[in-house]
């Protein structure tokens, strides 16, 4: 104990007091700074159970990044971590009303059953492993692709880094994929950047928008209600939040009265610069018609916005009448006027469509008019991060670069698409009429996506409840749903809706027969709980 | 500064109501076109300070010069070597087969049925599959990581480490190690001005930490590793580094890479005992990146972990210190660099805090799960009995071995040209000589803007087709210049490339003296 530090010897004159006051230590530097400066640099001492001094945590719930805090994200929120509890009491032998927990709160299309599309796990397992080259077992188009990907890869291997950008021929088969889904208007390899998912690109291209502190912070339009990855990512990037909200009487659709409203009362206490759109939309399910898209083109031109188009769901349309309209065709269809201006990054995913294959990581987004400077920061942020799992790459230029026609593998790749999207289409169908038979539930059509995101009306005693649990009132019933059914869903609270109105959201995605015994479980429940509440 | 950029006038404007925020600026036609939204002046401030050396404009030249060979312009060489990167694979590193055939199996399970392959590849894959929703590697994991590789990741850090036992609920399978790395720093930075969380990293360093202070505004705080005593690291500058930074911010974080990255030294036991002490008495959280934990090339070097050392300490340090260790599959014997495999092992973290990572991580989903299916053949390789032993030991062997040899012939070589000194690559996959440069070519540089050793290496790249990445992106000690260059192009090449740069040096202080 005679050999102590100078820090030690400073810290056993004042130590405790700093801690457990934050303020006032007789340091010097507290006579020109923040009370809580005065701890820095000292370890903490905090009294243990024993009268011990025992060294607090350096790093603290208090002492962390206060923007990680605010982060939250209700798809794998705490209903979802009851979930992994639920079913492990299950293994364990716990008696419960149910058998099994149906996960339902996330769009993953695999864990529900959906097989993956052979070509490209083919395609795949001869990327792995190149000696399947000389199998005869393997058709000859998913060798030739699989050939194709590797000489692009260094050393012919998928274990090599590639480009941080992504592998070049890559990149050239999604400028190909884009031109001919928009009608031939062309597209530059240059501007797309592979990316590991979706959520990825979106988390970069808003960190390049991030700028200013106080009312010149920027501010992100996002819908309400939202893909919560906007809410997370703006929160833990320090940007300010700016909601607008979906019309649910018009089937979630966009109205440009209600962008302007949002923007007008944020440019008071920010700088709005980015206006974010899901379409179709999660958790909404609503394909916006063109006419809308090119309200929300000539909207940011005015507005001087960039534009931030998700558009993960492309084929997951369903409902008649409706389609899927880039907004990088609408855009370059309403003239060089907006397509010489308008910035814009769109951005998809292999995790959705008919492949589903989240576990890959694999995305890419196309940036255009984006400054030639800020592109160069663009590509050297991404470069940090190496670059995208070449596997998730590889899978990308498959979805792009389908069997064609003439091809070994075009019928069984076209009949294994068709039969997920049909699928897709008659459960969409299935989940909106049956939801819509209960009373106190009432649910758009799902026009495309994966999800339903139907309103609940709970009762005032409900709600009182819930409240006093201190716990949102579509959370408490959620998890009162996950309790006594076994079906994992995701409050509304967690996307956001307007206040007053509860909802959920729930996948599309079980089999059609267990989404039947799904949606029938949720229907008792919620007769039973609007019984048991009013 | 920051504040008061941000109270400029054209940002206050932009917040009167009415005021038009377009920036207008005359075309050529006179017509007035508007500038774009989003530039080079209002982007993300600390996005522009990142630097990436690895990658940066070196590498940017280099992939110009490969078209332009491809296109048939004329050069002094035929092709473009890139030793700028640890990337095994593209230096012609081959696969190790029984991960390669696990993937396929856990890609197509069809060929689960298929007699060609081994039973012990059948029987991870099978295991793999087994813990993914559905079965598949295309469902979404666990955003920590699927529950049973994290159980064989604890299984092999408590092999590694002589019994001490790992926890899987600390381990978090991550893509790559760089994304765990940025994930703890993000939790740990907080505070303003002097405040404000200062991160120790060492001089040299891998340039994934200066970026990723620069991207979340932490304070860097550099220490020097002692280029004359083989780049090893002392506490008193240690101290030296951390007593300074504490006038101006708030240090909390100590950053060690062992074996060294880019300089190839390989810690002592007794050092990062040393640094385990620092690390409490000072109250810092410590991170140790060991990715290259199996490439320990020098006699008498060996690999402890941090986590060893640290239980091995005793209970005053174990139960105390706050760490994370980084892994990945990038490194080591198999190189598998582009299935962003990876974990992290977090020690003594608060649990409110370990929640708040949990959380954190969830926002992404998960890692790529190939690339947690690769981690996990990794950390549970073929065993004795099994049929794919063998083999997997011959080419990792041959691996490692290969490695060594190259190793010790860079440092031969470069030690044999006047103006190169070398320190022995002791381990990981680079070296990292010194080089000196006539007075002449400073001045050339400067005179062009550039950092002296980028200039050299520009050079060496433009008359020799060799990429390799100027010291200056990893930091030195000022007045010494340095390049990295890995050790991995396949034994004849490395010898080329070795050739060449002793001539370009020999010929370049001749044309600077």
């Amino acid at each position: 104990m005679r050999l102590l530090s100078p820090t030690k010897v400073r810290l056993l004159s004042f130590g405790r007091g700093d801690v457990l006051a934050g303020s006032g230590g007789p340091t010097v530097r507290s006579l020109t700074s923040p009370p809580l400066l005065t701890r820095r640099g000292l370890p903490k001492e905090k009294m243990s159970e024993n009268g011990l001094m025992s060294r607090a945590k350096v790093l603290t719930i208090d002492t962390m990044n206060p923007t990680v805090k605010k982060v939250e994200y209700a798809v794998r929120g705490p209903i979802v971590q009851r979930a992994v509890e639920l079913e492990r009491e299950l293994s364990e032998g716990m008696k419960k009303p149910f058998v099994e927990v149906i996960r339902a709160n996330i769009g993953d299309a695999h864990a529900m059953g959906q097989q993956p599309i052979t070509f490209f796990r083919q395609v795949l397992a001869l990327c792995s492993y190149p000696e399947l080259l000389n199998d005869s077992t393997f058709p000859e188009d998913a060798k030739s692709r699989a050939h194709r990907i590797l000489q692009s890869c260094g050393g012919n291997s998928m274990g090599s880094y590639s480009a941080s950008q992504g592998i070049d021929s890559v990149r050239q088969d999604v400028a190909r994929y884009i031109e001919r889904r928009d009608g031939g208007v062309s597209c530059d390899p240059d501007d797309i950047y592979l990316t590991t998912g979706a959520s990825d690109g979106i988390v970069t291209m808003l960190k390049l928008l991030m700028c200013g502190e106080g009312a010149a912070r920027t501010g992100v339009m996002i819908s309400i209600p939202q893909y919560p990855l906007y809410s997370a990512a703006l929160a833990e990037l320090g940007a300010v939040q700016i909601n607008y909200y979906l019309n649910e009487e018009n089937c979630w659709s966009l109205d440009i009265t209600e962008l302007q409203r949002a923007l007008d009362e944020a440019r008071l206490h920010c700088n709005p610069r980015a206006l974010c759109i899901i379409n179709p939309g999660n958790p909404t399910g609503q394909v916006q018609s063109r006419e809308c898209i090119e309200d929300v083109i000539r909207f940011a031109a005015k507005e001087r916005l960039f534009l931030m188009a998700d558009e993960v769901y492309q084929d997951n349309v369903y409902a008649d009448g409706c389609q899927f309209h880039s907004f990088k065709k609408v855009l370059f269809e309403m003239g060089p006027e907006y397509s010489n201006t308008v910035e814009l990054a769109s951005f998809h995913s292999t995790s959705k469509c008919y492949m589903g294959e989240c576990g890959f990581r694999g995305g890419y987004m196309e940036i255009i008019n984006m400054d030639d400077d800020v592109k160069a920061q663009l590509t050297k942020l991404v470069s940090v991060r190496l670059c995208p799992p070449v596997p998730g790459q590889a899978l990308m230029d498959l979805v792009v670069n389908p069997p064609q026609p003439g091809e070994p593998s075009y019928d069984n790749f076209i009949k294994e698409r068709t039969a997920t999207l049909s699928v897709l289409a008659e459960k969409a169908k299935l989940t909106e009429q049956v939801l819509n038979t209960v009373q106190g539930i009432s649910c758009n059509p799902v026009q495309g996506a994966m999800y339903s995101f139907p309103r609940i009306t709970i009762p005032k005693k409900a709600i009182e409840e819930a409240l006093d649990k201190g716990q949102q009132p579509d959370m408490f019933y959620c998890m009162k749903m996950l309790e006594e059914t076994g079906i994992c869903l995701v409050p509304g609270s967690g996307f956001g809706q307007k206040e007053g109105t509860y909802h959920f959201r729930m996948t599309i995605l079980p089999p059609t027969d267990k989404l039947q015994i799904l949606l029938n479980k949720v229907k008792e429940f919620h007769q039973k709980f609007t019984q048991q509440y009013s | 500064p920051i504040r008061l950029e941000s109270l400029s006038v054209p940002s206050l404007l932009k917040h009167v109501k009415g005021f038009s925020a377009e920036a207008e600026r005359p075309a050529m036609n006179g017509v007035p076109q508007r500038g774009k939204l989003l530039t080079l002046d209002n982007m993300n401030p600390k996005v522009k300070r990142v630097e990436y050396a690895v990658r940066g404009p070196i590498v940017q030249r280099a992939v110009q010069i490969e078209k332009e060979l491809r296109e048939g312009v004329k050069k002094p060489f035929t092709e473009v070597i890139k030793a700028n990167i640890g990337d095994a694979h593209a230096m012609g590193q081959k696969p190790i087969t029984f991960l390669r055939q696990v993937l396929a199996l856990c890609s197509y399970p069809e060929l689960l049925k298929d007699n060609q392959f081994p039973e012990d590849a059948k029987k991870r894959a099978q295991r793999i599959l087994e813990a993914c929703g559905g079965h598949s590697i295309g469902a979404y994991s666990a955003s920590q990581g699927i529950e049973c590789i994290r159980h064989d990741v604890a299984h092999f850090i408590e092999k590694r480490d002589g019994g001490i036992p790992s926890n899987p609920d600390n381990i978090y399978l991550s893509t790559g190690a760089s994304d765990a790395i940025v994930t703890i720093l993000k939790l740990l930075v907080s505070g303003e001005g002097r405040d404000r969380t200062g991160v120790m990293i060492s001089i040299p360093q891998y340039p994934l930490y200066s970026a990723a202070l620069a991207e979340l505004d932490a304070v860097q705080i550099s220490y020097y590793l002692d280029e004359d005593k083989c780049w090893s690291l002392d506490v008193k500058e240690l101290r030296r580094a951390l007593y300074a930074a504490r006038q101006h911010c708030n240090p909390r974080v100590l950053c060690i890479i062992n074996p060294g990255n880019p300089t190839g030294q390989v810690q002592s036991r007794q050092c990062i005992e040393d640094v385990i002490r620092f690390a409490k008495e000072e109250n810092l959280f410590l991170m140790a990146d060991e990715v290259y934990q199996d490439n320990v090339y020098a006699e008498g070097c060996q690999f402890h972990s941090f986590k060893k050392v640290l239980f091995e300490m005793g209970p005053e340090y174990s139960s105390k210190v706050e760490m994370a260790s980084f892994h990945s599959t990038s490194k080591c014997y198999m190189g598998e660099c582009g299935f962003r495999g990876g974990y992290m092992e977090v020690i003594n973290m608060d649990p409110e805090v370990k929640a708040q990572l949990t959380k954190l991580v969830s926002v992404r989903l998960c890692p790529p799960v190939p690339g947690q299916a690769l981690l996990d053949l990794v950390v549970n390789p073929p065993q004795p009995d099994e049929p794919s032993y063998a083999t997997f030991m011959k080419e990792r062997t041959a691996v490692l071995a290969a490695l060594a040899e190259k190793a010790k012939l860079t440092e031969q070589i470069f030690n044999t040209v006047p103006g190169i000194t070398c320190n022995p690559v002791q381990g990981a996959m680079y070296t990292f000589p010194r080089i000196s440069l006539p007075q002449k070519a400073i001045d050339k540089a400067k005179e062009e803007g550039q950092v002296p050793d980028m200039f050299y290496c520009m050079k060496l790249l433009e008359e020799e087709g060799i990429c390799l990445v100027p010291g200056s992106g990893f930091g030195q000690r000022e007045g010494t210049f340095h390049f990295r260059m890995t050790i991995l192009p396949p034994t004849e090449k490395l010898k080329l490339v070795l050739k060449k740069i002793k001539d370009f040096h020999l010929r370049f202080t001749k044309e600077f003296s």
